[in-house]
């Protein structure tokens, strides 16, 4: 867990992806915000389109490898996912290309957003590289087909090591470790083992495990029981959708990914929508929370404070709210409203 | 034996033993009988025959936890109503390394056919060969599928109303085969394995019970995305399936949106299908939208046997002997028993008990918020069936 460090007003660089469909009217809805906030980042633009490099094998532009190598913080859009155009989503290019271990996601309950759940306050932490999306399937005989769960030590004991730090870091409680070790003795088993032995050397952090029926279960009952959640790929994808679901949706779920040797990209999870590109109808909710998240990982924390302490009292006033989230305002008019309300904090 | 010499055998022995003893020769017929047609009929259970008198004989799988107190409120409550069954109770010790109990609660379950159980604990800190007991039961059975059916109850508050989603889940392959190996230290792989022949057989499954209960939609859940050639075989498997139910509308979800739909809007679903883990998860979830794991029951389903249970399988190890389990789910549970084995009166009328006592909010007990207690909501429920009528046991 690589935290930046920087004197008062030096600008520091971040990579942006404005991404595909909405994705590029959200990132400069993100870009004016900032602007008004006075926030100390450079953004550097840049595209990713699979492009077939050397040997044959896809890969991402050079020049946006170069950027986010020398920036090591991103800030992503949505990126379309291209059906049968002989390519691996782009997602899965970045995240081979970083190593990008671990998704973040922070879900908090927003006030003035109503569902029937209030007061969510938890991280899901999902370790994404193996687990049940390694990609490693065979057709055994013809009707019989095997996928294959990877679990490995070094995997597990590092989303392990990035958990606890990220509870340490940022005042959480306790982080659970969700399984199912009861069926997948030795996979998860090991996943288990892991957690166990890095929760040793964090004693102030309270360790818990959980079966993920379990975990399921008392969270559509009672979410505020959780904290920080660890576990490997395929629960991780479903639960930290669920928690999603519980505080209204991918429109407002910021979501964080982190890759050795301290790159971290942040994105919005949601999908282009094309339907409404273009027509400044979009919510750049999503977006900009990650951006709040960005900021905090780079120690920029009275920034992020105020750009979301903006956002939640614009949503919370009800008065110029997209369409998404209950209004019939547009895209600019609810950046505006933001824009608006971190001048008035200063 | 095949169908058809069971039957040449049993004809060629019926004028040996009819002179002596009509009776049995009967009962040999109806047994074989019974078995003859399972081949034949797939599509049609035909429950095992009662023994001496009309009355069904049952294992009780009393299990850990919870379950040894709930199974004793079930027996106490059909006695009450003067069920015709008796219990065959197979105690399983879940500490011991050795699988002859869990073999002896299998071959009692054969024996009988239908089983009712409470969920045995796993201890996941052992090595990997001390399987799961329960998982062990339903892939020896071959208890193919997994039905829970969960549905808002008048009474018991929950963020959502109006929640009737039917869910069956494909109960014996998927990632619970329990096949792993360690290749090198520290590289563990776990096999997931999906067939045609079961994915195909739960489909049916789904499809049938979803025309025979009136069910509109079918929804199969998958993440065919990613696992391209697992859950894509299991989704065209739902399609072959569902191009035969030309009135049931078909279409699929991938499970981490299913999630997501599921709490924020849970009434859109109605019968949903799904392979094991994330029938797991999804009956999980729904189970915690209706009300917690004290109100659902579950079955398990086989081509031969039928087992029990409640619907979420926890064994309630921190709650348990202390009088203060919700037994609605066992409760409901052996309703389902009761269908099954075609005893449909007695089902209605405990059934009707049990959800005229669930509404009455001061009886909840501690998981639906009140302070109840697991015996008072039982004596309720036999005031209730007492007062409807039918002749009960003197309390």
């Amino acid at each position: 867990m690589y935290t930046h460090t920087h004197t008062f007003k030096e600008m520091q660089t971040v990579t942006l992806i404005p991404g595909d469909g909405i994705g590029p009217e959200i990132s400069s809805a993100v870009m004016k915000i900032f602007e008004t906030a006075k926030a100390p980042i450079r953004w550097e633009e840049r595209n990713v389109t699979a492009i077939k490099g050397p040997g044959g094998r896809w890969m991402i532009p050079p020049d946006a490898k170069e950027s986010m190598d020398k920036s090591k913080i991103g800030l992503k859009g949505p990126l379309k996912t291209p059906i049968a155009a002989g390519h691996p989503s782009m997602n899965l290019l970045l995240r081979k290309t970083f190593d990008l271990y671990a998704n973040v996601r922070p879900c908090i309950s927003i006030e003035g957003y109503k569902t029937p759940y209030t007061d969510v306050n938890l991280v899901t932490i999902r370790e994404n590289t193996e687990g049940e999306y390694s990609g490693i399937e065979h057709v055994i005989v013809d009707g019989v087909v095997q996928s294959i769960k990877l679990i490995t030590e070094d995997a597990s004991r590092r989303i392990a090591e990035y958990a606890f730090e990220y509870a340490r870091n940022n005042q959480r409680n306790s982080v659970t470790a969700v399984h199912k070790a009861n069926i997948m003795r030795m996979s998860d088993g090991l996943f288990l083992r892991k957690c166990r032995e890095v929760a040793e050397n964090y004693k102030d952090i309270k360790f818990t495990e959980m079966y993920l029926d379990t975990v399921c279960l008392n969270m559509v009952q009672d979410p505020t029981q959780f904290d920080v959640l660890v576990m490997p790929n395929l629960y991780g994808d479903i639960l930290s959708d669920l928690c999603a679901g519980l505080i209204g949706g991918l429109g407002v779920t910021p979501s964080g990914n982190i890759g050795a040797n301290g790159v971290a990209i942040f994105e919005s999870v949601h999908g282009t929508a094309p339907d409404i590109a273009g027509l400044d109808l979009a919510n750049p909710t999503a977006l900009l929370l990650s951006a709040v998240m960005m900021l905090r990982h780079m120690g920029l924390h009275d920034y992020g404070n105020k750009i979301q302490t903006a956002c939640f009292d614009t949503i919370r006033d009800k008065k110029v709210l997209t369409k998404d989230l209950g209004g019939n305002s547009k895209c600019s008019e609810f950046t505006a409203d933001i824009c608006r309300r971190i001048q008035d904090l200063d | 034996m095949t169908a058809r010499s069971v039957r040449s055998l049993s004809g060629a022995l019926k004028p040996l033993f009819s002179n002596r003893c009509p009776g049995i020769t009967s009962c040999f017929l109806q047994v074989y009988g019974a078995a003859s047609c399972n081949q034949r009929q797939k599509s049609t259970y035909t429950p095992p025959p009662a023994r001496y008198g009309g009355r069904h004989t049952v294992t009780l799988i009393p299990g850990d936890g919870i379950g040894p107190e709930l199974g004793n409120h079930v027996r106490e409550l059909f006695r009450f109503c003067c069920v015709p069954v008796d219990f065959e109770v197979v105690n399983v010790d879940s500490s011991v390394a050795s699988e002859d109990d869990i073999n002896n609660a299998i071959m009692a379950i054969r024996r009988n056919g239908v089983a009712l159980k409470g969920n045995i604990e796993t201890n996941h800190n052992l090595p990997p060969s001390y399987k799961s007991r329960n998982n062990l039961l339903r892939t020896t059975l071959d208890l193919y599928a997994n039905v829970m059916h969960c549905q808002s109850l008048p009474g018991v508050r929950t963020r959502h109303r109006n929640i009737d989603i039917m869910i069956i889940r494909e109960n014996t392959e998927g990632e619970y085969s329990s096949l792993e190996h360690e290749n090198v230290p520290g590289v563990v792989e776990c096999l997931k394995i999906i067939t045609k022949t079961k994915s195909l057989r739960i489909a049916d499954y789904a499809f049938r019970t979803a025309r025979a209960k009136g069910r509109r939609r079918v929804t199969a859940v998958h993440k065919a995305n990613i696992m391209k050639l697992g859950d894509g075989l299991f989704l065209e498997c739902c399609k072959e399936v569902a191009s035969g139910y030309p009135e049931i509308t078909f279409d699929s979800m991938i499970v981490d949106n299913t999630t997501m739909q599921l709490v924020s809007r849970p009434q859109q679903f109605d019968l949903m299908v799904m392979p094991n883990l994330y029938g797991n998860v999804v009956s999980n979830v729904c189970a915690g939208l209706v009300g917690g794991p004290g109100l659902v029951p579950g079955a398990n389903y086989g081509e031969d046997y039928a087992v029990f249970e409640t619907g979420t399988r926890n064994t309630g190890k921190s709650i348990a002997n202390r009088n203060t389990a919700n037994p609605t789910a066992m409760l409901l549970a052996s309703c389902l028993l009761l269908d099954h084995l075609k005893l449909h009166a007695y089902a209605s009328m405990i059934r009707r008990a049990i959800l005229s006592t669930v509404s009455e909010t001061r009886l909840h007990t501690a998981d639906l918020g009140g302070q109840g207690s697991t015996s008072e909501v039982v004596q309720s429920i036999m005031n209730a069936v007492q007062s409807t009528g039918p002749q009960t046991l003197s309390i």
